[in-house]
C-alpha cells in the first residue's frame, strides 16, 4: 500500500469542510451535553434546519445568500423553542427519545412527496450555493502547501470552514467563562440547587438549546455548502451519533474538544480504512471484500463510543470532574 | 437453574402455540418475487435494463416504461410474457418509471406508492426492475371500508410492535436502561429466520424455535458481556444508553456483514384470505394469533406467576427488592433472556409479513420507544396498549395524510402524549422526574 498517498489523504481529511460541520455540530452539542447536561439526541435535525432554512431561502424566497443564512438561524431558533418548550421539563432519557423522534420527524417532513415542491423531496435540492463562490477573494489558482493541494475555491472553503469553527470555540470559551455559563455548569451538576437559588432553570435550558442548535445549524450550513446539495438522508440518527462520537472522543466539556475530536475522529477514519483496504487488496483479511471495508468502518465507530464512555468519559481532554453523566 | 427451567416451560407453552399452526405456516417459501433478471441474451459488456411486469403470475404485454439517467431517455414496452429489456449506454444508475395509463382496467401496482424505481448498472452489466401488479387499490373505496382496512392493518403492526416493546419495557423496568440496541435484536430475530427457513430450509415451526432460542441466547449474552460487569462498575444509566448506541451501531453492521443489505424473503406464497372489506394473508392472521397468545402469556407470566411478581417488584423498587430477598441480578438475566427471545420472536413475524433485512429494527425502533414512552414507561401492560395506539396511529394516519409520513405522525403524537401526560398513559407520576 501506498503509504505517501495515505498520509495525504488523512491529511486532507484534517482540513476537509465536512470535519469542519462535524466540529461544529459537536461545538454545538457541547454546549447541550457538556454544559448544560441536556442529552439532545436530535442534533442532526438542527444541522438540518440549517442547512434546508438556508437552500429554501436561496431557492423559494430568492433570497441573496446572506440573508438566507440569516433567515435559516431563525428557523433554527424557532425549531428549538418547539422542541425545547414542551420537552425541556422532562427527565433526562425522555428528553434523549423526544428529541431524536423530533428529529426523524423533520427528516420524513423534508423527504414527503407532499412538500417535494419546496424540499425536493427525497432528491433534495441543489444549486443554492454558487453566490458563496463569489464572495471569494483569493486568486485563482493551486495552492500547494506540503500534502495539501487547494484550488481558490477549495481553498476559500476552508477558510471559512475552520475560521467558523475557530470564532465559535473562542465564543463557547467567552460563553462559559461568563456568570451565564456557570448557571449552566450549575445545572448540568445540579439542577435543583440552581433552583433553590431563584433562577429559571427552564429558561436557561432553553437558552442554551437555542445556542447549542444555532452552532449546529452553521455545521449543517457549511456541511451543505461544501457538499452542493443538500438531502434528507444526510440527517439521520446515524449522523447525531456520529457527532456524539466526535464530542466524547475530544471531551464532552472542555472547550477545544470538539475541535480535537472531530480532527482525530475523521483522520482515524481515512486510516483506519485505507489500512484495511490494503490488507484485503494483498489478501489479509480474506473473509473480507472492499466494500464491506466501510461497513467494517461502523462497527469500529460503535465501538470507539462505547469503549469511550465505558473507559474514559471524559474524552482526551476532559476533565473527569467536569463530567458526570447525571443520572 | 430451577428459573431457567421454568422459563423453558413458559417457552414451551408459546411454542405449541406455534406448532398448531405448522400446516398454514409451512407453505413452501420458493418462487416469490423472483428479483432475477429473466434469461436475456446478453452480449458480453453490453448494459441492460430490463424487467418483468407481473400480475397474478401472468405477464402483462404493452405496459411503458419510461427509463431515463445521464443522456438517456427511451420507453421501453413489454411483450407478450410481459419482458421488458432495454439497452443503456453507459454503466451509471438508471430510473425506471412505469407508466400507469398503460396498464389494464383494474389493474394497479402492488405498492402503489412507488412509481419509479432505480435501476443500478454500475457494479453489474444488468439490472432487473420489478413492478408487481395486483388489485388496483387507486380505486376509490368507501370511506368505512376503508376504516376498516386500516384499522386491521393497525392491529398487526400494534401486535407485533407490543412484543418486541414488552421486552424494551421490562428491561428498563428492572435495570432502568433505555437499550437502543432493541431495535437490532428485532432485525436479529427476523435475518435468522429467514437463515433458518430459507437457507437452511427447514420447516417454518423449527426455524422458529431455533430463531427465538438463538435470540434469547443473543439476550443473555448480552446482559452476560456487557451489561452486567457495567453495573458492577456503577456506570450511570445515561452513559449506558450512549453504550447501547454504540451497540446497535456495531450489531447493524454486523449483521450487514453477514448478510449483506438486500431484503431478504421470508415468507412463502401468500395465501390470500378475504373478510368483509379487509384483504389479508393466512400468515398475517397466524402472526396475530400468535402475538395475542404470546401477550397473553407475558402478562400471565407477569401476574401470577412467583417469577413474574418477582420482576414486577425489582421494577418498582429493586434496593427494596433485593431487601426482601429477591435475587435481583437473577431477575434481570432472565429479563434479558424473555426480552431476547420475544424481540426475536417479533422480528421473525415482522419478517414474515413485510420483509427482513439489516435495517428492519432500525426502522421501527423508535416507533418502539414511542409505543413505551406512551404507555408509561416500564409497565409492561402499558407498553402493550402504547404499541397498539402506535399501530394504529400510524395506519389510520394514510387515510388523512401522505403514506411516507405515517411514523412520522405516531411521533407527533408521542411528543404530544408527552406535553399532556408526561408519565404515559399508563404511567406512574413519580418516575418522571
Amino acid at each position: 500500500m501506498d503509504w505517501i498517498q495515505t498520509f495525504n489523504l488523512a491529511a486532507g481529511a484534517l482540513f476537509d469542510p465536512l470535519t469542519a460541520a462535524y466540529i461544529l455540530c459537536a461545538i454545538g452539542l457541547s454546549v447541550h451535553f457538556g454544559y448544560t447536561g441536556l442529552l439532545n439526541f436530535g442534533q442532526a435535525a438542527f444541522a438540518g434546519v440549517g442547512a434546508y432554512g438556508m437552500a429554501v431561502g436561496v431557492l423559494t424566497f430568492k433570497l441573496p445568500l446572506l440573508l438566507a443564512m440569516g433567515f435559516s438561524l431563525i428557523c433554527i431558533v424557532v425549531f428549538a423553542l418547539i422542541l425545547g418548550i414542551p420537552t425541556l421539563r422532562l427527565r433526562a432519557d425522555y428528553l434523549a427519545i423526544v428529541t431524536i423522534a423530533a428529529a426523524e420527524v423533520f427528516r420524513y417532513l423534508m423527504s414527503t412527496i407532499g412538500f417535494a415542491s419546496v424540499t425536493g423531496g427525497s432528491n433534495g435540492l441543489s444549486q443554492f450555493g454558487y453566490e458563496f463562490y463569489t464572495w471569494n477573494p483569493i486568486a485563482k489558482g493551486q495552492y500547494v502547501f506540503g500534502p495539501f493541494n487547494w484550488s481558490e475555491e477549495e481553498l476559500w472553503l476552508r477558510i471559512v470552514a475552520f475560521g467558523l469553527v475557530g470564532l465559535s470555540t473562542v465564543l463557547v470559551w467567552l460563553m462559559m467563562r461568563s456568570p451565564w455559563g456557570r448557571i449552566l455548569k450549575g445545572i448540568r451538576e445540579d439542577e435543583d440547587a440552581v433552583r433553590s437559588l431563584g433562577k429559571n432553570v427552564f429558561f436557561y435550558k432553553l437558552q442554551s438549546l437555542i445556542i447549542g442548535g444555532l452552532f449546529a445549524g452553521i455545521g449543517g450550513m457549511v456541511y451543505v455548502i461544501s457538499m452542493s446539495n443538500v438531502q434528507p438522508s444526510s440527517w439521520v440518527t446515524t449522523f447525531t451519533f456520529m457527532i456524539w462520537t466526535v464530542l466524547l472522543l475530544g471531551g464532552a466539556a472542555s472547550v477545544l474538544g470538539p475541535v480535537a475530536g472531530g480532527m482525530v475522529f475523521f483522520v482515524m477514519l481515512v486510516l483506519t480504512n485505507e489500512i484495511l483496504s490494503g490488507l484485503v487488496a494483498i489478501g489479509w483479511l480474506p473473509f473480507l471484500d472492499q466494500p464491506q471495508v466501510g461497513q467494517l468502518r461502523f462497527i469500529l465507530i460503535g465501538l470507539a463510543l462505547m469503549l469511550l464512555v465505558i473507559f474514559r468519559p471524559q474524552g482526551m481532554f476532559g476533565n473527569k470532574k467536569e463530567l458526570r453523566f447525571n443520572v | 437453574m430451577t428459573r431457567i427451567g421454568l422459563l423453558f416451560a413458559a417457552a414451551a407453552v408459546l411454542f405449541t402455540a406455534l406448532i398448531s399452526g405448522t400446516s398454514a405456516f409451512a407453505s413452501p417459501a420458493s418462487n416469490h418475487h423472483q428479483a432475477t433478471l429473466h434469461s436475456v441474451d446478453a452480449v458480453p459488456g453490453q448494459l441492460i435494463v430490463g424487467g418483468t411486469v407481473k400480475n397474478d403470475g401472468k405477464g402483462v404485454a404493452g405496459i411503458k416504461l419510461h427509463v431515463t439517467g445521464p443522456n438517456f431517455d427511451k420507453v421501453a414496452t413489454t411483450d407478450a410474457d410481459g419482458k421488458w429489456q432495454i439497452v443503456v449506454p453507459t454503466k451509471a444508475k438508471y430510473k425506471v418509471a412505469i407508466d400507469l395509463t398503460s396498464l389494464p382496467k383494474g389493474v394497479g401496482l402492488r405498492d402503489p406508492s412507488v412509481t419509479e424505481r432505480e435501476a443500478d448498472v454500475t457494479v453489474t452489466d444488468t439490472a432487473g426492475v420489478l413492478f408487481p401488479l395486483g388489485k388496483d387499490t387507486r380505486v376509490i373505496q368507501p370511506f368505512g371500508d376503508q376504516l376498516i382496512v386500516r384499522l386491521f392493518a393497525g392491529l398487526n403492526l400494534g401486535l407485533l410492535l407490543a412484543v418486541a416493546a414488552i421486552g424494551i419495557s421490562l428491561i428498563f423496568g428492572t435495570t432502568g436502561l433505555n437499550n437502543f440496541a432493541h431495535g437490532e435484536m428485532v432485525s436479529f430475530g427476523a435475518l435468522f429466520g429467514w437463515l433458518f427457513a430459507v437457507v437452511f430450509n427447514l420447516p417454518l415451526v423449527i426455524a422458529g424455535i431455533i430463531t427465538i432460542i438463538a435470540s434469547a441466547a443473543f439476550g443473555y449474552l448480552q446482559d452476560a458481556v456487557l451489561w452486567k460487569p457495567l453495573r458492577k462498575r456503577r456506570v450511570g444509566l445515561n452513559q449506558m444508553m450512549i453504550v447501547s448506541i454504540g451497540l446497535s451501531i456495531v450489531v447493524r453492521y454486523v449483521l450487514l456483514i453477514f448478510f449483506s443489505g438486500d431484503t431478504k424473503v421470508l415468507s412463502g406464497v401468500f395465501q390470500a384470505v378475504k373478510i368483509g372489506p379487509i384483504d389479508t394473508t393466512v400468515t398475517s392472521l397466524w402472526s396475530m394469533g400468535l402475538a395475542v397468545v404470546t401477550l397473553a402469556a407475558v402478562a400471565l407470566f407477569l401476574t401470577r406467576t412467583r417469577l413474574g411478581k418477582a420482576t414486577r417488584a425489582v421494577s418498582d423498587n429493586s434496593s427494596l427488592a433485593a431487601a426482601s430477598g429477591i435475587d435481583v441480578e437473577g431477575i434481570i438475566r432472565i429479563v434479558w433472556v424473555v426480552a431476547g427471545g420475544l424481540t426475536g420472536l417479533s422480528g421473525l413475524l415482522y419478517g414474515l409479513q413485510f420483509q427482513a433485512s439489516w435495517l428492519t429494527g432500525s426502522q421501527i425502533l423508535l416507533l418502539l420507544f414511542a409505543a413505551v414512552t406512551l404507555g408509561g414507561l416500564g409497565t409492561a401492560l402499558g407498553a402493550t396498549v402504547g404499541a397498539l395506539i402506535i399501530g394504529f396511529v400510524v395506519e389510520l394516519s394514510s387515510l388523512i395524510l401522505p403514506v411516507d409520513l405515517k411514523y412520522a405522525a405516531a411521533l407527533i403524537i408521542l411528543i404530544v402524549v408527552l406535553l399532556v401526560r408526561p408519565q404515559g398513559v399508563l404511567g406512574k407520576k413519580q418516575r418522571i422526574g
